[in-house]
């Protein structure tokens, strides 16, 4: 029995550590943004980032000029390095909204202080997979009457009944709605900029992306109904996203794709490689701007659990896959698994997969790597291969020996698939780059909330709670949360 | 200053002090108030009696606009303006329609709720009379205010202000329209 406190400690361990009050946690968060000078490490990073996104534009440059020939897909595997990156982008793009929507919804503490990087993953990573579809058109400017639906000269319309219009209609959603979501979670950190600018030009931009917030407790009011709300609607959302990606695959008529687990899999499979981005991302970031009171030693860990859960049911789909191909007894499917897993030519990467998503992650069984920084980021980094593993697997083994042999044909990626891809991540982390300069990358106003002091009559702050039904606690005298 | 008065505003330290003191507020017949906290304080919405927004009702329409508009477009293109049989389905294929309807009725549901929510909150407002007050930028680091207007009927700018630095604030502060 000595101590309550210490078993609540463990039980909920504090999210915000050290010693903050409201004006420490704002100071030292919107300093990274407002103080004079910009870290060197920032420049040399983003100079790299930004070089390297040059490669994008040369290599769409070239595409463009050239078409897709340039690429190495060809029949029988008509969807390569695209739709493998499109997915692979997409998904690291779910756990953004995951931790900031879903966790909400559960009332989980520990996204507030992830959250807002989070969804800026979830933004740069969908404007990266939206670059492949569109640049696999080919033309993409004719594009437009191929995907979106209005009244054209032509007088044809998209074909609603096909998976890749619902993609056309989930993508553009989920960008959107990851928009306004980030955007409505930054107007009162933008207020708090603006306040404590001291350069007239910055507290000019940031006046204007605050709409002139002031925090009314009416404003409040709706504005929490409507971060709620807009939870509540990108829940569904980020479920359906990706099940309709899934659907691209599971609706066509292939061995391989056409396995009604797609769905749930392939879920999974997004949150698991999103977290590992957000891991990526989150454990240098927390060193250069020291976070680390904020982005807490738990935070990591925590992640790394969920990575560890999702990986667990990711490997579960490798294994059902490979019971459906046995058991459906459908030659065509089994010959698929074989080919897929030791008889093909690209069983090697089938192997390598398993090691990346199914090996690696049994290591956060053990504490010891669990809580190690330096484990979790290798893990992380083995794991991002890993799905992009997957998706190639997926992609090409299930085309590449189609129905008749004598379609069959070898599929390697040239050199603009390479410089395209590797573009995308240049592009990825010059957009991070920028955010982190000029956004403040901890949701401000949500610390806040964390602590103590926030608590009228030691009650807390909590989201879950119905706004209107909060016990009104004037009257007792119930002492403060410790 | 005299009648060129917006209102009377006191700023408190704590979160508990703003709310015991909008209490008071309320309790004592002023209706035209309002509180500026850097975070969203549930307690304050009880304290001033502000009454629940029609804000979830109005999303609910634009969802439903959203699941409409997406059959709607979906039954014009595919049963009226260009009927063609595809994949030997029907003209009006309702489970092939459902991906782009669920879709559009979120997004205009997001739509209705950001957009709503600045209509209702009346923003933007580049300009408010609070922000003629230097120490109000703290309103959005750590600070928490409590104005009574002077639109309020029981508004008499002596009795007010005295009423106000009863209350246990740090500071109160006359707001110029």
């Amino acid at each position: 029995m000595q101590n309550v406190s210490e078993l609540e400690n463990k039980l909920h361990p504090p999210m915000v550590e050290g010693d903050h009050s409201f004006a420490s946690v704002t100071d030292k968060i919107s300093d990274v943004t407002l103080k004079k000078r910009t870290p060197f490490h920032w420049f040399i990073g983003f100079g790299i980032a930004f070089m390297i996104a040059q490669l994008l534009m040369l290599s769409v440059i070239w595409l463009l000029a050239n078409g897709i020939g340039v690429w190495g897909n060809n029949q029988p595997v008509g969807w390569a390095f695209d739709i493998i990156n499109f997915v692979w982008w997409i998904g690291i793009g779910h756990a953004g909204t995951l931790i900031s929507a879903i966790l909400l919804l559960l009332n989980q503490k520990w996204r507030t202080s992830i959250n807002r990087f989070a969804e800026a993953m979830t933004l740069f990573a969908v404007a990266c997979a939206a670059m492949f579809p569109l640049l696999h058109t080919g033309r993409p400017w004719l594009a437009a009457y191929w995907l979106f639906p209005y009244p054209n000269t032509m007088g044809i319309w998209p074909q609603f009944r096909s998976p890749l219009i619902w993609d056309v209609f989930a993508v553009s959603t989920y960008a959107t709605v990851s928009l306004l979501f980030w955007y409505v979670g930054l107007i009162p950190d933008f207020a708090t900029l603006r306040d404590r600018a001291k350069n007239k030009y910055f507290r000019f931009v940031y006046a204007i992306l605050s709409w002139g917030w002031r925090g009314s407790a009416r404003h409040w009011h709706r504005y929490e109904i409507t971060y709620l709300i807009l939870a509540g609607l990108s829940t569904p959302l980020v479920l359906s996203v990706h099940s309709i990606v899934s659907f691209d695959f599971s609706v066509a008529q292939i061995p391989g794709w056409h396995a009604t687990i797609f769905p749930p899999y392939f879920v999974a499979g997004a949150i698991f490689a999103g977290f590992a981005m957000v891991l990526i991302l989150c454990i240098p970031l927390r060193h250069w701007y020291r976070m680390q009171d904020f982005i807490t030693h738990t935070h990591l860990v925590y992640m790394g659990k969920v990575m560890l859960a999702t990986g667990l049911i990711v490997c579960y789909g490798y294994a059902m896959e490979g019971f459906f191909g046995w058991y459906s007894a459908a030659q065509y499917e089994w010959f698929m698994i074989k080919n897929r897993i030791w008889e093909g030519p690209y069983w090697w990467s089938y192997w390598l997969l398993i090691i990346c998503n199914g090996l690696s992650i049994q290591l956060l069984w053990f504490k010891r790597f669990r809580e190690s920084e330096f484990w979790l980021f290798l893990i992380s980094v083995v794991v991002s291969i890993g799905m992009w593993l997957e998706r190639f697997v997926i992609i090409v083994t299930s085309l590449n020996r189609d129905f008749l042999p004598s379609s069959w044909a070898m599929y390697s990626p040239r050199v603009w698939d390479w410089t395209m891809f590797i573009g995308t991540i240049g592009f990825f982390f010059t957009l991070l780059y920028l955010f982190v300069r000029f956004v403040p990358i901890i949701s401000i106003f949500e610390v806040r909330t964390l602590l103590p002091e926030a608590n009228v009559h030691g009650h807390h702050q909590d989201f879950e709670e119905n706004v209107n039904e909060v016990e009104y606690t004037y009257d007792r005298t119930d002492p403060p949360n410790s | 200053m005299g009648d060129n008065i917006y209102g009377v505003l006191a700023e408190f330290d704590t979160a508990t002090d703003m709310v015991d003191a909008a209490v008071k507020v309320r309790d004592a017949g002023y209706t035209k108030t309002d509180a500026f906290s850097p975070f969203p304080l549930h307690e304050i919405d009880e304290a001033l009696g502000i009454k629940r927004s029609i804000l979830p009702y109005l999303i609910f329409v634009g969802g439903l606009t959203g699941l409409l508009a997406g059959f709607g477009l979906e039954y014009f293109v595919h049963v009226i303006d260009y009927p063609i049989i595809v994949g030997g389905r029907p003209h009006l294929s309702l489970p092939a329609f459902i991906p782009p309807m669920y879709e559009l009725t979120i997004l205009f549901s997001a739509f209705t709720a950001v957009f709503g929510m600045l209509f209702l909150n009346g923003l933007p407002s580049p300009y408010h009379p609070v922000f003629n007050i230097p120490r109000f930028a703290l309103a959005t680091r750590e600070k928490f205010f409590l104005i009574i207007e002077a639109s309020d009927p029981k508004f008499d700018h002596e009795e007010t202000r005295k009423f106000m630095e009863g209350l246990g604030a740090q500071e109160v502060f006359d707001v110029p329209e």
